[in-house]
Parts: structure tokens; sequence; C-alpha cells
């Protein structure tokens, strides 16, 4: 608790600092305005690829409520103990100190789309022309009954990576045998939707390389997963006996979570865990709700030309909080509509050209060491959203050779993406 | 010989047995029996980016003809890395012991440069290796290996040969770029992934063409392949082309 609070003091100080140093009136400058809500791996791309093509033509503030990024991609290999957190934690210098972006540590509020205006917590109003809004996702808390921001302490979700992804891993280190790991997947659509099996993977894998004799169990609201066929061929190879999935046609729903308890009750039986993994349904990041840019369901619709709000002409939504058709919600997504919507944007207030849209992704997943693999595909906006023109998905049965290049191919990526996001 | 004959003597009976035999027979003569095979073996390691004899060009990496004696990062016509042209202006010259050292560890014995090559454990797989490119950088014609190259993209070549013909829009090659360096550095960095930045535009556009004909068979290379145009094609080459590492 101590340590949280010292984080959140930091947080306060770094915002009033940072607004300290903003330019006396950014208003008075000539030069358009464009804002970005959120420093991960859309918002940070979107900030950079604005300022480093607009050759200084554009005033770009970045928003931000930490110091410095943990990635979510790639958190599920410091929990396999493959990658230390610092190699995950990405700090926002260069894009200061190379590309000239602002960047305000703060939370933003509230939007005024008339004024084109954020608000900050702290009372601080920052005006813009065009407004880039990645927040990335909320927890919906209470969509698993008896769940809450207080129940996370002790049953971490471990969905936005930081301290909760590092109070997993303590609790994930201390499992002994006999012991029971409990895992509650999330509803669809989420974040990351090969993670929770990923992320079972690096359990598995941190049980077994310890020689420790415990179960894994997955309760699980949706009837098929991302990569089932990969990752339970997988599972069946490296980890026998080990896991177990169980859909909601056998366990028949979450009735209730009592994380003192170590329980969950479901349909079928009440489960006891050691360790309860609580990965609830996700929206849109509050900014985007309160600012009126999500639908009924919580997640922003988007043009898929553009990636520009269909509420507001002047925002452009991407990444997780946006309803992004076919693709699915990635870091590896939101970098390549970051892209698409810098273009557009720069195409707005600077009259530059725009090309035709086009957007790609590529998720890897870790099943045991050296065992990569990956599932991707092209994208194109047709009938009204981004529509996927092809895919590809690793194949059951690939020899290991090919298995650990792709694993070193992922590798590759994390650093190329991290360079392309922060410069 | 035996089982030449014989696949001979079969042929007509039965077509598939022989098919077999013969590849067998085939299989068998491609076993490295002398030390100049186990040579030529150890550089299908390098081949995919580095062509050697008559006729070879800058791939991903630069050709190595003439390599012994030269001074590092100075092939004619090929973007070397910063630190690649730091080591050949501090004085470093290709011999057979300094490629050694440099092909047990490239990342370590040349810090920052772009090879994307792990290393070569064992010391006598870089003798062989060694022994087999002075042969062969050294020898005049012979070239089979140039000649193995244009085999295996013959279907590309025409294909490559219409996109070479179109110039190249650079300015949609950026935007077309943002595709490929989310994991394809542009500062040219190395990291499991090879760099891209300041390849020659044929090499380029050949090697997309081999992607998109399933010659190439990585998944991801594939499908980013899959829909580009000519256009889109001679844009990247273009742009990639025009980049220089850093």
């Amino acid at each position: 608790m101590t340590k949280f609070t010292r984080r959140q003091f930091g947080v306060l100080m770094g915002s009033t600092a940072a607004v300290m140093s903003l330019p006396v009136s950014l208003r008075a400058q000539g030069k358009p305005k464009v804002v970005v809500i959120g420093g991960g791996a859309g918002g940070a791309t979107a900030a950079r690829y604005i300022a480093k093509d607009s050759a200084n033509e554009i005033d770009v503030t970045l928003i931000e409520a930490s110091e410095k990024y943990t990635t979510c991609f790639f958190s599920n290999l410091y929990l396999g103990g493959y990658r230390d957190m610092n190699s995950i934690v990405h700090s926002y210098d260069k894009l200061q100190s190379n590309y000239g972006i602002t960047k305000v540590t703060g939370r933003a509020k509230s939007i005024d789309k008339e004024k084109k205006t954020v608000m900050m917590e702290d009372g601080t109003a920052i005006p813009y022309d065009r407004l880039v809004v990645a927040p990335g996702i909320d927890i919906i808390y209470d969509s698993v009954p008896g769940y809450s921001e207080e129940a996370a302490e002790i049953a971490p979700h471990a969905w936005k990576a930081g301290p909760q992804t590092e109070l997993l891993k303590a609790k994930l280190d201390a499992i002994t045998n006999g012991q029971q790991i409990i895992m509650v997947a999330p509803p669809n659509p989420y974040r990351c939707p090969p993670g929770p099996y990923e992320r079972i993977s690096m359990m598995a894998h941190v049980l077994k390389s310890k020689g420790v004799d415990a179960k894994i169990i997955i309760l699980d609201p949706k009837d098929k997963f991302s990569k089932q066929a990969l990752f339970q061929e997988g599972w069946d190879k490296h980890y026998p006996g080990m896991i177990e999935w169980i859909g909601p046609d056998v366990h028949g729903g979450i009735k209730n979570v009592d994380v003192k308890a170590g329980t969950v009750e479901t349909d079928l039986d009440t489960f006891k865990g050691d360790l309860l993994n609580i990965i609830p349904a996700q929206r849109a990041g509050a900014i985007a709700i309160s600012a009126g840019l999500a639908n009924d369901k919580g997640f922003c619709p988007i043009d898929p030309e553009s990636m520009r709000s269909t509420m507001d002409p002047n925002i452009f939504v991407i990444g997780d909080a946006s309803i992004a058709g076919d693709m699915p919600k990635s870091g590896f997504s939101a970098n390549s509509q970051a892209k698409v919507a810098a273009m557009n944007v720069r195409g707005d207030l600077l009259k530059s050209k725009v090309f035709p849209a086009k957007y790609s992704n590529t998720c890897w997943s870790l099943i045991e060491s050296d065992d990569g693999v990956k599932v991707g595909g092209q994208y194109s906006p047709a009938d009204g959203k981004i529509t996927a023109t092809t895919n590809f998905i690793s194949q059951k049965g690939e020899d290991a050779a090919l298995r650990k290049s792709t694993y070193e191919e992922s590798i590759g990526w994390y650093s190329g993406i991290t360079a392309d996001m922060f410069g | 010989m035996i089982k030449s004959v014989r696949a001979r003597s079969m042929r007509s009976q039965k077509s598939l047995l022989s098919t077999l035999l013969f590849l067998a027979a085939a299989l068998a003569v491609s076993v490295p029996a002398s030390a100049e095979d186990a040579g030529e073996e150890l550089f299908g390691q390098c081949k995919g980016c580095h062509e050697i004899g008559a006729g070879a060009k800058h791939k991903v990496g630069p050709h190595l003809d003439g390599i012994f004696g030269r001074t590092a990062g100075t092939s004619e016509g090929f973007k070397y890395s910063a630190a690649m042209k730091k080591a050949g202006e501090d004085g470093l010259k290709w011999d057979a012991e300094a490629l050694a050292k440099y092909i047990e560890k490239p990342r370590d014995f040349i810090k920052g440069n772009r090879m994307s090559f792990r290393g070569m454990a064992k010391e006598e797989d870089r003798k062989l290796l060694i022994e087999w490119l002075t042969a062969k950088a050294s020898e005049a014609p012979a070239a089979d290996t140039a000649h193995k190259v244009d085999d295996t993209g013959a279907t590309v070549r025409g294909f490559a040969d219409a996109v070479l013909a179109l110039e190249g829009d650079k300015e949609y090659g950026q935007y077309l770029a943002g595709e490929c360096v989310t994991c394809h550095q542009i500062t040219g960095q190395v990291e499991g992934i090879p760099s891209i930045v300041g390849v020659p535009r044929d090499y380029f556009v050949r090697a997309m063409l081999e992607f998109k004909n399933n010659i190439r068979t990585n998944e991801v290379m594939k499908l980013r392949a899959a829909n580009m145009t000519n256009e889109d094609l001679a844009a990247l080459a273009a742009y990639f082309e025009s980049l220089e590492p850093r």
C-alpha cells in the first residue's frame, strides 16, 4: 500500500512540474496543434509520426499519466522469467528531445468538443485542432460478481502492465506443491486475444522449471479462444496434466468470486485457488466514454478509411478503445492504426497527401522456451469497417527450428515496435 | 553406379519407383564428402544474404568477391552501417583470422554492425567455411552459385523486371514502409529481424516477389507481400534504397 501511494504522489509531482514547464500561451502560437491522449502503442506512435513527418509544422502534445511506460506486450515473458521488468519499461525522453513533442504527465479529465479543449484533472486546459484519443482499455471490475478494484490487490487482473504484473509474478513464484491456480478469462472483446493463454503457458513454464507440482484451471466465458489448437497442443506436449481449460458449456457461468476465501463459484462447482487471476470484461478508457466517443457497447466507432471518430470529425480514436472491425486489440494493431490516423491528421492540418488506408497485425505467443507461434492479418477498409484481406496462423506440429525462429522473430519485433513508438 | 543403372532399367516400367531411386541417388551425392562440400554447406547459412563467385551482387549483405585483403566497409556500392565503416577506418582488413573472429560472434566483434547472424560457434566449421570462401572468392568464373540464384528466381525475374521498370514513388513508399518498420528498424539496428535499410532496389524487389511466389517461406512476410501491387513494391524499394543506415 505504501508503495502504491508513493507512486501516485510521484505522478502528481510529475504532472505539476510538466504543466509549469509548458509554454506560457499555447494558443498564441501559429502552428496547428495536435493533442494525443494516451502514450501506449497507439498514442506514442501517433505522436511520433505526426511530429516526425510534419517537419516541425505541427505542435504535438502527448498526455500520459505515467512517467514511464510499461508495455503489456511481453509482460507475460516477464511473468515467465524470460525478461526483467526493466526491459519492458520505456521512457518518453526521446520523443521530447528528438521530436519536440511536449509530454504532459497527468490525466485528461474531460474533452470539450465545442471548444476543442482537453481539460486535465489538475484544471489545466489544453487546446487542440485535432485530437487523437488512445486511452486503451478500462477494466469493468463488476462484470465478474464479487470482484472489485480493491479485490485486484489480492487477486490481480494484471491486464494493465506494471504493479499488477509484479503482484501476479510474486504470487506465482510463491506457489508450492499441491496448490492450484485459477484464471477467470475475459469475454470478447478484450485486449490481446491470445494473451490469457500465453499467460497460462508462462505460469506452467515457471512451475515446471521449478519442479512444482501444481494445477492450473482456466474458467472461460468463451466457448473457444485465439490459437486454441496451438495452445492445447503445446500444453499437452510441454505440461501434460497440468492445465485444465473449462468452457461455459461445462461450468455454466461464473456466479461469484471471493478473493479472500480464494474461491470462484460457478454453476458446476466452487473452485478453490491459491492464486486467482481474474481478467474481467473491458471497455474503452474512461475519457473516451465520458467524451461521448463510445457506443452503447463501450467502444468507439471509427471511419475505417482514417480512424476518425464517427462522433466528431476533429477526433481520431485508435488502439484498443476503437472498434477496428476484424483487427484484434493488440499493440501491433494500435501501432498500425496510429500511422493511418497520423497521415490523416497531417492531411487535415497541412494538406499533405493522404494515401488509402492499409492496416496490419501480427501476434506472437510463447508456449514454452523456444516454442513460439504467431497469427497475423492484413486489413483494408471494406463494407464500412476494417476488413481482413489475408490471414495466416502457425500450424500444429511445426518443427522445433521453425518454432524457435518464430520466437526469435518476436524478440526482433519487440525491439522494432518499441523503437517505432518511442524513437 | 549400380543404383543409376538399375534406375534406368526400371524407368519404363515403374516411373514412381525410379523417381524415388533417382532422388535417393541425388541425396547421396549431396552429403558432404569433402572439405569443399562441407564449406559449401556451411555457406548455406550465409547465402540468404551474401553472394559469391562471378556475377555476384549485393543483397541484404555485400557480395563477397575479393573480400580477402579488402578494408572492412569498402565494397563499392554497398551501404554499410556506421559501425562497419568505422571499423574499416580504424584499420580492419579482412583476412582469414579477422573473418574467423567476426563470424564467431558478429555482434561482439563489431558492436552495432547490422549483420543478422548469431555466429558460428565451432572453430572447425569456421575454418572449413573460410577455406571454402578463399577458394571461391579467388576463383575465376566457376560461378555455379550465381547461376543457382538465377535458377530459383527464374519465375520471379520476369515480374521483377516489370516492377523495376516503374519509377517508385518515395513518398508513397515512406507511407507503406510504416508497415515494415514495426519490425525492421528504421535505424538499421538488427535484433532477430534483418535490416532492410539501404538495400539495393533490385534485391528488395526480387526478395518480395520470392515471398509472393512462395519461394521464401516466412509467413509474416508472405502475408505482407501477398497484397502488394507492382506500384507498392516499386515505391517501397525506392524508399528503402534511399535510406542510409545509422
